[in-house]
């Protein structure tokens, strides 16, 4: 995906774009959920585009799963209105909406076998017989289960109740599927291979897919777009890409991969170019389009992925294109893929840094002296967070729960 | 157990005999607990066992009375079943009081059941008073019960009859199943219900094809509870049966005058179906898992 001339260009031309162009499916507008005095859900206002697979991410207790009850109509919102395919749904019964929810409990009806659960949406629509029989077995063969018509659920793995309670709501063709944390209750190896499989089921069905996960690998592996969601709010919105490199907020900076991100001022703005001067003296360079406010004096956290970061023994020459720090290297793990460095900053801040295993017999030993460089245009700025708020729900590896 | 031992000590360790496996103790407890269980089996069973007995027993001088003294085998009073004034149409209207009663207060104690399940208290106003009124019905003494009950058909000059008998039987059998849906309902999965208005079914649909089936255990235990306490109540329904007597009252009155032994015959009867209806439904149960 990244590196190389012209994927810029093509970054700006392909999803976003055509998503735009495409019809909303459903809409959150200035949506608010209160229960009791708790706000779930602040003021949400978001469209998903049809034929998208969009992603609600965030930690456990943001809202998602009220999110997405209000568009299945098992919640009326407190404030706000909902529509679906234009229409206001807000105060609709969740039986008269053209969607369908895949539960993160999955609720399979346990007294009745896989054909029926599965048919239980057709024979509510009166479809002919031979019409259910034909529509069971085609969306049993697309999730992979055929020949389980006659099981119960209780006779089925967690992945074959996974994969029964999606037929059971695909075979419906709804304009719009949601998903809640579908994933949560497989092993970890069965949920990468879902998550492969639920992107193809998407691609070959064409319907629109809103999918709630608070994993952000699996967020940013299947969604065309995706949502950070903190405290009932979106913080940050787009591509998997734009939000991972250009991350908004400090929170979406570290829940969504992991960031460096270092404590500073404004100090310059030249042309497009501001330099971001350092607590401890020391000064990087960024994108004035980067920063929240160009404004000098600005206090900002800047921040750099840890694989866009190189080692190495000289300094970038002034003027360059490239930022370069000195420091001592605490910790260097072998992980197979790369080595893993956590360099120590002279004032005291450790910043990680991942190198690819590519075969460099040099590899920087702990206590060495090395530079640290990356391209200015890997640099992003975010506005600080109110400190102490983000240790509870930050996501900096690939921890579950 | 020795192949796993002998495996584990391949390779260095001494090859040591393995140790004979400790005999389990004789424990009192295995003889004993069985002893008992059949003398408390006996003891249910006995007097069934006497009625069964002296059913076939011949009566003293011709009279058709139960006698407490073996007087010789018949079967005469099998073959005369339907003879006993009164006894055979006391005997269907105890089925059909019973029938009619079950029917009755299982919809209306699975209807409550779902009301107090459902409902937070603040949404369902004097729901306490409710579950406490269930646990009063269900420990009261049935005999105030009834004495109330024909005080009040008297007060408001109500003819007493089958329809007071429906109106006793329903009333005393609808806590015992709502009591039963009850349990049935609290660990019920909600989000089955939203599953199914997600498909597209209605509250009603819904009800017939998720929640209904879901707690039909529970419904046919509250079910088979209502008619086992119906068709073998006597206090209230000697209070409130005006001249339509069921069973157990029509027996009583009897013994003032003589039991007529086709009682036997009934009871050995109803008895013998009872375990048929258990050991076949033991048997469908066994298949189904
Ligand atoms: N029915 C409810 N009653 C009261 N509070 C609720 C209810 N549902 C959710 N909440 C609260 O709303 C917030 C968001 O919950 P939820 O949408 O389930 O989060 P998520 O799915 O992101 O984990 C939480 O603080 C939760 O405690
Ligand atoms: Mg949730």
């Amino acid at each position: 995906m990244t590196g190389g001339t012209g994927t810029v260009d093509e970054a700006s031309a392909t999803p976003e774009a055509s998503a735009t162009s495409r019809p909303v499916v459903a809409r959150f507008d200035h949506v608010s959920m209160v229960f009791e005095g708790n706000t779930a859900v602040d003021d949400l206002s978001l469209d998903i585009y049809e034929g998208e697979f969009f992603s609600l991410l965030g930690p456990s207790g943001c809202g998602k799963t009220t999110s997405l009850r209000m568009l299945g109509g098992f919640e009326e919102p407190t404030r706000g209105r909902i529509f679906l395919a234009g229409k206001d749904v807000t105060f609709q019964a969740p039986y008269t909406r053209d969607v369908n929810t895949v539960f993160q409990s999955y609720a399979l009806f346990p007294h009745l076998d896989v054909f029926e659960n599965v048919a239980f949406g057709l024979r509510r629509r009166r479809t002919s017989k031979a019409d259910v029989k034909r529509r069971v077995g085609e969306i049993l063969e697309i999730v992979d289960l055929p020949n389980f018509e006659r099981r119960r659920p209780n006779q089925l793995s967690g992945g074959q109740q996974q994969r029964v309670a999606l037929a059971r709501a695909l075979v419906n063709e709804p304009s719009l599927l949601l998903l809640d944390e579908p994933m949560s209750a497989l092993d970890a190896k069965l949920r990468r291979q879902m998550q492969v499989e639920l992107k193809r089921i998407q691609t070959r069905v064409g319907i629109t897919f809103l999918y709630v996960t608070h994993d952000q690998e699996e967020a940013m592996t299947m969604s065309d777009r995706l949502a950070v969601m903190r405290h009932g709010r979106i913080e940050g919105i787009g591509s998997p890409q734009e939000i991972y490199d250009s991350p908004t907020t400090e929170f979406v900076a570290t829940f969504l991969g992991a960031s460096n991100l270092l404590a500073g001022n404004v100090t310059g703005v030249e042309g497009s170019i501001a330099t971001v001067t350092l607590t401890h003296g020391w000064s990087v360079r960024v994108g004035v389009g980067r920063l929240p406010e160009a404004r000098v004096g600005t206090p900002v956290k800047v921040g750099v992925r840890p694989e866009k970061i190189s080692l190495g023994t000289g300094a970038a020459a002034p003027g360059s294109d490239h930022n370069s720090l000195r420091g001592r290297v605490k910790v260097s793990t072998f992980t197979g893929v790369g080595n893993q460095y956590l360099v120590e900053m002279p004032w005291g801040t450790d910043v990680t840094v991942y190198a690819q295993n590519i075969g460099e017999a040099t590899a920087p030993r702990s206590g060495e002296e090395v530079v640290l460089t990356w391209p200015i245009e890997h640099t992003f700025a975010v506005r600080p967070m109110a400190s102490g708020s983000t240790e509870d729900e930050t996501n900096t590896g690939d921890n579950d729960e | 157990m020795s192949v796993v031992s002998d495996a584990a000590t391949v390779g260095g360790r001494p090859h040591e005999p393995v140790a004979p496996a400790t005999k389990r103790p004789h424990h009192w407890g295995r003889i004993a607990l069985p002893a008992y269980s059949w003398l408390v089996i006996a003891y249910l069973v006995f007097p069934i066992v006497v009625m069964f007995v002296y059913s076939f027993n011949k009566s003293v001088g011709g009279v058709p009375q139960v006698s407490f003294s073996w007087n010789g085998f018949t079967t005469l009073w099998y073959r005369t079943w339907n003879d006993a004034p009164g006894l055979t149409s006391a005997f269907w209207l105890s089925i059909r009081l019973a029938l009619i009663a079950t029917a009755i207060s299982t919809v209306l104690g699975t209807l409550l059941a779902m009301a107090l399940v459902r409902y937070r208290p603040r949404q369902f106003h004097g729901k306490g008073v409710i579950e406490q009124i269930l646990f009063v019905n269900i420990a009261a003494p049935e005999i105030v019960m009834g004495a109330s009950l024909l005080g009040l058909f008297v007060t408001f000059n109500i003819g007493r009859g089958f329809i007071t008998l429906v109106l006793a039987h329903v009333m005393f059998c609808i806590a015992y199943v709502a009591v039963t849906v009850r349990a049935r309902l609290t660990g019920f999965d909600r989000s089955l219900e939203e599953a199914s208005y997600d498909l597209g079914a209605g509250p009603f649909t819904t009800f017939r094809r998720v929640t209904l089936p879901m707690i039909m255990p529970g419904v046919l235990a509250g079910a088979l509870m209502a008619f086992a306490l119906s068709i073998d109540d006597f206090v209230t329904s000697n209070f409130v049966s005006g001249t339509s007597s069921p069973f157990p009252v029509l027996i009583y009155a009897s013994t003032r005058v003589g039991i007529p032994p086709q009682v036997f015959v009934f009871g050995s009867v109803i008895f013998a179906v009872g375990i048929a209806l258990a050991l076949s439904s033991l048997a469908i149960g066994r298949k189904r898992i």
